[in-house]
């Protein structure tokens, strides 16, 4: 069928075998075979590459976005499961002519509505003029009156205007959705364009293809032109949903790559007016807000939504010239599908032009014409080709259940159309393109959907060259959102000559203001970065001593197990790894044999305290502040979690089920038979192995690359709590008895928080209690001991942001400094000499386990505490009565 | 007719609330026989921003908020309202229903289309087909509109209860329409969910109702209470209110505040806040006729 005859080696053909669909418009092929020009030379270098350096690289690619945690719906409370991204090889092409064709036409488009968009919410013209039925704004549920007189920045409303295109067969692009909220799907693209240069490294270059970057910058240049009257750096911040959100990951990316604020609705505040962020620093004022999240639910003062994410008051500020909220607020309104049967119309009236690209025919029922068009389509059974769906969408979402022929009867849809026809549409099922893709390693036949970016600029729109092209076997999955589909593909713009590296960072024309900040720390960012640190170092800790018992266990000791072994396993159990009867000499007989259950106790994700259980929080904390690591230190932590979970699954399959234990004992089968894959100490080890190489070099991300802000200093300073308190309980739980047995705890302490390499090259000789003491409690230049990190502690607590209303020291400082001065005041000598003095040491171990939980909780509730989320006054109350 | 209102909203905290703000429909608008010669808004403790707004119905907005941490904030509206009597027209004269809707719909000037946007669904007001043949019953074929709307009232007034434990804020109109139970909002909800689907622009209308000691007694500081009801666009005679709580059409005893498609647009005290605890709402309004011309 292929006529690919670029490589002479016609077997190794990439699309070998791929037939292009008879009915659709393919996007690489004509139907007879014949490869469509501009498409030969991509195919010639990908044959040339060959099948398995192809694989290969689409592999790596695949490996890339897992490492990357390149994901949407992270954390979807229904599932709970990230689903990842998937990018195909080959990008989609489209040539220079026929791009700026579309360019123009979106171009268009974009000013169209936003005119639209200024007009219905001032004159309404259109509708005096009849170009819109009146009836069409008034019946909207998404024509909000407060909205209504909004002063919007030099007259645009729209900053960023999206459209999803169809090819139908003839080859011509339609647009089958417009996206005027907050269009999704940027990080997408962009990451996309990374991924995909990574995999055909060259062909970007010598095909010369459109670079994304300038787009950006155009993004960039104008949220900064919606405050340039007022301020030469002002502050932009993207306003997410949160975790909780779709695309978080997009948010997350998009900032870090626009050099924005992340910031969801608790982290702003309006007072006098004015939009704040609220920082550790105190209120520090917005100007610009990238929104993310739909224009009804920013600002529930107003709007009365009940969403949790909103920030009260942002409208208000926003009629003031206050702020500049991007795209203005209220949007939404004319990405409903039911106003695209007037835009022809509206564009010949007002900008004398025809509408350059079309709309998927579509029919508002809330005229009589269409009504009675959709009804005889339905009496004829002729219903096929179209679908019955909501006029509306609000919020992302389709207002009304969309009534399509496969779901209901045609009676149903008739009685709709009605009862109610103002809420629907009729609409020419969309026509796609077809495109042979490389997933699953073999050429199949999907449909595409292209998603294309608009940003304003000073006096026009400009399109992204370039987009996020989605691909599922069925056209209908593509419709829904801009997560549908199977597979994604980058889109490569062709110009005609060599295109101009540029860099996002490599703009500013004036001299840029040096500045060493860190005090705008959103306080929602500085709780999660403090509790990263406890959960990171708290892992770390676990990891450790795990690392020494599974030593033990797995070891040939001389004697049976290894003397120290009683000691580790206490401080298992005492830490919550293993069941608390482990560290109590009467019981441990009693409980199973800790081989058979360290693998699925330190493994269980449910168990608090558990290695598991550290990792899986310091992924949470990271993950709320994805913007604020670097990509490195987010693949590891993202690592982390995978290998970890990863094996807790596999702990958990291997570790029969107590109702599992009681059929076999019923019907006398062994157990074993349910430990599908088994995981015991020797799995074990290699894992905590891997673990703890991946902390250590996240250690040294954090203190090598991270800038000494205060970021930094919360990050270290939960990492350093942590510390403090996992040695202090080591050494208290240290057995009580004669020198020889002190003296194997003592080097099994050592070996736990990794000094005993130290303490070797300093005494090269037995383990010396005082020496050792020293090492771990009193030394100051040893980075793994007490007295380092209450020094540490100090610092950072005395470099906090502050107000001015504690000039003589906070409670933290007295705290730290007191703690400070007692590791100071220890005298190890005096600690180890006789049985008698084991008591001055215990007293001072438990001060410092008391003391450092209260420092904790003073720097939470200085730094992290949040006023609550703001609540409606009206709640349930009525006043006309 | 002369009046002086004073409309008090009290919250009380059992904690301290540091931050709040408000948007408030307190502010009585002029109408064709209705005048506001002063009004005066209090607030306890002292807002931070204070701020008007005419909204997109000419209602005025008023926003503040407060930035000192309080446990009772009191909102104290005071005005002086002039009415002038005003005719009700004969109601056998008015034109047919049919007529005013199909007139108004065919009017696409910017004053018709700020009477047409009344004739559609809205948050508290959805359609249903039962509603409007409940309506439909009044409003028979060439009926004149006022006779039409005096039947409706009528009947609604005579096969409703006034219950205010029936009902809260949340009661969908087909409920009420159900029970037969409700009070002022829900009355007037329904009324808009009959008059509406027949094409008729009918407004919810947020306001005060000065009611009468019995015989004999003397007047109660602050008994009074808001009230709502509802307008209708009724062609030549213009807006004509409706009060199917009482079955009366407003003259001298309605104080018109704010008006919009149903109460969300013009809920008379609406804000948010942050901490406080539990809170209680007290609410008194007083509309007191003034004897002596000033």
């Amino acid at each position: 069928m292929s006529n690919v005859q670029a490589n002479p080696r016609a077997e190794e053909s990439i699309f070998q075998g791929y037939a292009p669909a008879a009915a659709s418009y393919d996007e690489v092929f004509h139907s007879d075979g014949e490869v469509r020009d501009g498409w030969r030379e991509l195919l010639a270098t990908a044959d040339q590459i060959g099948r398995t350096e192809l694989t290969r690289r689409w592999s790596r690619a695949q490996e890339e976005i897992q490492a990357e945690g390149i994901a949407y719906n992270p954390y979807d409370d229904s599932t709970g499961v990230a689903r990842p991204w998937e990018l195909d090889l080959l990008p989609l092409l489209i040539g220079t002519e026929e791009w700026s064709a579309l360019a123009t036409g979106l171009e268009q488009r974009a000013r169209l509505l936003n005119r639209v968009l200024a007009d219905f919410y001032g004159p309404q013209e259109l509708l005096t003029r009849g170009l819109v039925p009146a009836d069409w704004l008034f019946s909207h549920p998404g024509f909000r009156r407060v909205f209504h007189g909004q002063q919007s920045h030099g007259g645009t409303f729209l900053h960023i205007y999206s459209a999803d295109l169809a090819r139908a067969a003839d080859g011509r692009w339609w647009v089958a959705r417009d996206r005027t909220d907050a269009p999704l799907g940027l990080g997408y693209a962009l990451e996309n364009r990374i991924l995909a240069s990574r995999m055909l490294p060259n062909a970007i270059r010598r095909f010369y293809i459109e670079r994304l970057a300038p787009f950006f910058i155009r993004l960039q240049e104008t949220l900064r032109d919606l405050t340039a009257a007022r301020r030469d750096n002002p502050r932009i911040v993207l306003l997410s949903q949160g975790p909780s959100g779709a695309n978080y990951f997009e948010d997350a990316y998009l900032a870090r790559y626009l050099g924005y604020t992340l910031v969801e609705g608790g982290d702003l505040a309006v007072r006098d007016d004015h939009v704040f962020l609220k920082t550790l620093a105190g209120l520090l004022p917005v100007d610009v807000v990238l929104r993310r999240i739909s224009d009804e639910d920013c600002d529930p003062l107003e709007s009365g939504s009940a969403a949790e994410y909103g920030v009260p008051g942002l409208l208000q500020a926003a009629r003031l010239g206050h702020v500049a909220v991007a795209n203005a607020l209220g949007s939404s309104l004319v990405e409903s599908p039911s106003l695209m049967p007037f835009l022809p119309g509206i564009a010949r009236e007002w900008l004398g032009e025809e509408l350059a690209l079309p709309s998927v025919a579509t029919w508002w029922c809330g005229q009589a014409k269409a009504r009675s068009k959709a009804l005889k389509l339905i009496e004829s059974g002729e219903l096929t080709g179209y679908s019955v769906r909501s006029a509306y969408r609000l919020g992302r979402r389709e207002a009304v259940s969309a009534a399509g022929p496969h779901g209901k009867s045609p009676r149903d849809v008739r009685s709709l159309l009605e009862s109610r026809p103002d809420e629907f549409i009729v609409q020419e099922m969309v026509q796609r393109s077809t495109s042979p893709v490389w997933y699953e390693d073999e050429p199949n036949r999907l449909h595409v959907a292209l998603r294309v970016y608009v940003v304003a600029g000073p006096d026009s729109y400009h399109v992204m060259p370039g987009g996020l092209a989605r691909l599922a076997r069925e056209p209908g999955e593509l419709d829904l959102s801009v997560f549908g589909g199977q597979v994604s593909k980058d889109t490569w713009i062709r110009s005609t000559g060599p295109v101009r590296h540029v860099s996002l960072l490599a703009t500013a024309k004036q001299p840029v203001v040096l500045r060493r900040s860190g005090a705008d720390l959103p306080s929602r960012v500085a709780d999660n970065l403090f509790w990263f640190g406890r959960h990171l170092e708290r892992a770390q800790g676990t990891a450790r001593l795990l690392r020494s018992v599974v030593a033990r266990l797995t070891g040939e000791g001389e004697m049976g197990a290894a003397p120290d072994l009683d000691y580790l396993v206490r401080c298992l159990a005492l830490q919550g790894q293993i069941e608390p009867g482990f560290a109590v000499e009467e019981m441990k007989d009693k409980l199973p044999e800790i081989t058979n259950v360290l693998p699925a106790a330190v493994l269980d994700e449910q168990q608090p305290g558990s290695l598991r259980s550290s990792i899986a929080h310091a992924h949470r904390n990271a993950s709320q502040v994805r913007d604020r690591l670097s990509l490195d230190g987010w693949r590891i932590v993202h690592h982390l979690e995978r290998t970890s979970s990863l094996a807790s699954e596999r702990a958990a399959k291997s570790d029969p089920s107590p109702a599992d234990v009681a059929k076999a004992n019923e019907k006398e089968i062994p157990t074993r038979k349910f430990a599908h894959v088994p995981f015991g100490l020797v799995e074990l080890d290699g894992l905590i192995d891997e673990l703890i190489v991946s902390l250590a070099a996240l250690d040294g991300l954090i203190g090598e690359s991270m800038t000494r802000t205060s970021a930094w200093r919360f990050l270290d300073l939960g990492r350093r709590l942590e510390r403090a308190s996992h040695t202090v309980s080591l050494v208290q739980s240290l057995p009580d008895e004669n020198p020889p047995e002190q003296g194997r705890g003592l080097e099994a302490v050592l070996e736990v928080v990794d000094s005993l390499m130290t303490y070797r090259s300093r005494y090269l000789a037995a383990i010396h209690r005082a020496a050792a003491l020293d090492l771990l409690l009193t030394d100051e230049t040893n980075p793994r001991s007490l007295a380092y990190q209450l020094a540490t502690i100090a610092d950072h607590v005395g470099n906090m942001p502050r107000g001015d209303a504690h000039p003589l020291g906070t409670p933290e400082d007295r705290i730290a400094g007191s703690l400070l001065h007692g590791v100071r005041m220890v005298d190890v000598e005096d600690l180890s000499v006789a049985q008698l003095e084991r008591s001055k040491l215990e007293k001072f171990l438990l001060r410092t386990l008391d003391q450092l939980p209260k420092l904790s909780n003073l720097v939470s509730h200085r730094y992290f505490i949040h006023a609550g989320r703001p609540r409606q006054m009206s709640e349930g109350r009525r006043e006309h009565v | 007719m002369k009046f002086k209102i004073s409309h008090t909203t009290k919250y009380e905290y059992s904690d301290t609330v540091p931050f709040c703000q408000n948007v408030v429909y307190l502010q009585p608008r002029d109408t064709s026989h209705q005048r506001c010669s002063r009004f005066r808004l209090t607030v306890h403790p002292q807002p931070a921003t204070n701020q008007r707004r005419a909204d997109y119905f000419g209602n005025t907005a008023t926003f503040f908020s407060i930035d000192k941490g309080h446990r009772l904030l009191n909102i104290t509206a005071t005005s002086s309202v002039d009415l002038d009597p005003h005719q009700l027209p004969d109601m056998t004269d008015t034109a047919t229903w049919e007529s005013v809707r199909d007139a108004l719909h065919l009017d696409r000037t910017a004053e018709g289309l700020a009477r047409y946007q009344f004739a559609f669904r809205s948050p508290h007001v959805p359609f249903h087909a039962e509603l409007a043949d409940y309506a439909r019953q009044s409003f028979t074929s060439d009926r004149p509109i006022l006779e039409a709307l005096a039947d409706l009232n009528h009947r609604m007034h005579g096969q409703f209860t006034y219950d205010p434990r029936a009902t809260n804020i949340s009661t969908p109109i087909m409920e009420v329409f159900e029970t037969r139970r409700g009070v002022c909002q829900d009355l007037a909800h329904l009324m808009l969910g009959c008059l509406r689907p027949l094409g008729l622009p009918a407004r919810y209308v947020s306001g005060y109702l000065r009611t009468h000691p019995p015989e004999g007694q003397p007047r109660l500081m602050g008994a009074d209470a808001s009230h709502a009801w509802v307008s209708v666009f009724c062609g030549e005679h213009g807006w004509i209110d409706v009060d199917p709580t009482n079955d009366v059409f407003p003259s001298l005893e309605h104080i018109t505040v704010a008006w919009g498609r149903d109460y969300s647009d013009v809920c008379p005290v609406a804000g948010m806040f942050i901490g406080g605890g539990n809170h209680t709402l007290s609410v008194a309004v007083d509309v007191a006729p003034v004897d002596n011309q000033e």
